[in-house]
């Protein structure tokens, strides 16, 4: 029964929504039934559309994710063990920030037009920054006791690093990572809507042209869908990862 | 756990392998800014020996200990084990038990072992050590299900793997409930007394100094204010006569009466 019951509220929305529109209480041009945005899914996924758009936008989105959360991290590791390395270059990197990156979007097509280099590009800015925090701030809180027991053993740098400070930051890395997954379907979301020849989000304005709205209503969905699929990979390996900790411990 | 007590002569292959080391201090001195901690300190320290070390919180005890264990470098004067600067003979184990908290039981102890021998030998001598602490069938658990007197004895255990020459505890036993305390004192006094290691132990309960000690110090002023041996057979009871009447001597030192 516990397990049913958080379902029963979603299920009920969509049996009014149905019926709303069965009974001709919303316009299918504002709304079109679920059934409808059902039948525009099968005929999607039929097509072989679907995949196509999907693989295309998952794709941007994991390429930018890589090499948005790779510099990031890269950054959060570097500034997070030398403090030089902090004091040259974190102030830039927190003016940047303050800059939104969704901002940049006439400038980024202006330099990369609307090919893939510009969507990768703005993924990758949006990602990077709650990896870097993060990665900063969790190695920066790796305890100071377990690192002075690791050099009393005679652990190298090496060994301390890998033993002691990634282990140690890991918890806050996997907050940025989640963060990160949620910014990355964000900045796909809006970069593939304003401008774009292939994905979801072109899928979702083409439909749109073609007063498609059920197929609209669906690639809403998809994104939805993705996102939460991202999350729920993202919390399995946080729960695999930090089984050590009894915050994320099973049971 | 069930503690047998050997006889200090017993096993003569494992006293060779894991000897104790001599410790001698000539003019020790540590200063924090302007403040003096250890004024001058000079100390001879037998191999083998079971020293403890008492004295008032702030008079410099965890100090001198870092110093002996050679996590720190003293402002002046000399600290030498055999003749040599300390090394990797040397254990100091902390207050808490500092065990990675994502690593197993015996993970950790492996921590010990530094980079000696393959995978399969270092997990076997790390469940061997366990065992001699009581725990050998909890290798493959997460510390933080463990409790503080277990969590301690792992870092016992770490520390023995290294076959240590000489054992450094600060204030050990300072967090552990009054029953796993004289537990873990049985304990580390057989640990001793099969592995021949000079041990150094700092507490601020004096009736633990005198169950487990040869000699007792007591820190006073940056110097060694009191230096008394403690002659009482082994295993020792707790609540022995002779035993109350140095307790006695020594709070009355701290406590100027
Ligand atoms: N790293 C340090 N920096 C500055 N002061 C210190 C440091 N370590 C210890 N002290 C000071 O030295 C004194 C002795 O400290 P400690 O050896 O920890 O005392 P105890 O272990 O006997 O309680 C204290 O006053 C403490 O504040
Ligand atoms: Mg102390």
């Amino acid at each position: 029964m516990r397990r049913i019951t958080p379902w029963l509220l979603p299920l009920a929305i969509l049996l009014l929504w149905q019926a709303s529109a069965s009974f001709g209480l919303i316009r299918p041009q504002i709304l079109p039934a679920p059934t409808e945005v059902g039948a525009a899914a099968w005929r999607l996924t039929r097509s072989g559309e679907l995949w196509t758009n999907v693989e295309v936008s998952a794709w941007r989105a994991l390429l930018g994710f890589a090499i948005g959360g790779g510099i990031g991290f890269a950054f959060g590791l570097l500034n997070g063990l030398s403090r030089r390395a902090e004091v040259v270059t974190d102030t830039t990197l927190q003016m940047v920030r303050n800059i939104p990156h969704l901002a940049l979007i006439p400038l980024v097509i202006l330099w990369f037009g609307i090919d893939e280099t510009a969507k990768i590009f703005l993924v990758a800015l949006g990602v990077f920054f709650p990896i870097y925090v993060n990665t900063l701030h969790g190695v920066r809180s790796v305890d100071r006791q377990l690192l002075e027991m690791g050099r009393a053993y005679g652990m190298s740098d090496r060994a301390l690093l890998w033993r002691i400070v990634l282990p140690g930051a890991l918890p806050a890395i996997f907050v940025g990572l989640r963060y990160g997954l949620g910014i990355m379907w964000l900045t796909l979301i809006v970069a593939e809507t304003i401008s774009a020849s292939s994905g979801i989000g072109f899928m979702a304005m083409n439909a749109r042209e073609f007063m498609l709205v059920d197929v609209v209503v669906f690639s809403i969905l998809v994104y939805a869908a993705l996102g939460k699929l991202a999350d729920t990979v993202a919390r399995a390996l946080e729960r695999i990862c930090l089984a050590w900790n009894p915050v994320y411990a099973k049971g | 756990m069930t503690v047998t007590v050997l006889d200090r002569t017993g096993s003569p292959e494992m006293r060779i392998s894991t000897r104790g080391a001599a410790v001698r201090l000539r003019g020790v001195t540590q200063r924090f800014g302007a403040k003096t901690v250890l004024a001058g300190i000079d100390l001879d320290i037998p191999a083998g020996q079971f020293v403890a070390v008492v004295g008032r919180s702030g008079c410099g005890k965890s100090t001198l200990l870092r110093l002996i264990a050679g996590l720190d470098a003293p402002r002046s004067g000399t600290i030498e084990m055999d003749g040599a600067t300390a090394g990797d003979a040397v254990r100091l184990m902390f207050q808490e038990p500092r065990l990675l908290p994502w690593a197993r039981v015996g993970a950790n102890v492996e921590v010990g072992l530094g980079r000696a021998g393959d995978r399969a030998a270092r997990r076997r001598a790390a469940v061997e050590v366990l065992a001699q602490v009581g725990l050998a069938d909890r290798a493959a658990e997460w510390p933080s299900v463990l409790s503080g007197g277990q969590k301690q004895r792992v870092a016992l255990a770490r520390a023995l793997a290294s076959h240590p020459r000489l054992l450094a505890f600060d204030e050990p036993l300072g967090a552990l409930d009054a029953l796993t305390r004289i537990e873990m004192q049985a304990l580390i006094a057989q640990v001793w007394q099969d592995k021949g290691f000079t041990a150094i132990v700092v507490t601020h309960d004096v009736s633990e100094a005198v169950a487990l000690a040869d000699r007792i110090l007591v820190l006073e002023a940056g110097v060694v204010a009191m230096d008394l041996a403690v002659d009482l057979p082994r295993p020792r009871r707790h609540g022995d006569a002779a035993a109350a009447a140095i307790e006695g001597r020594i709070l009355d030192r701290l406590l100027r009466r």
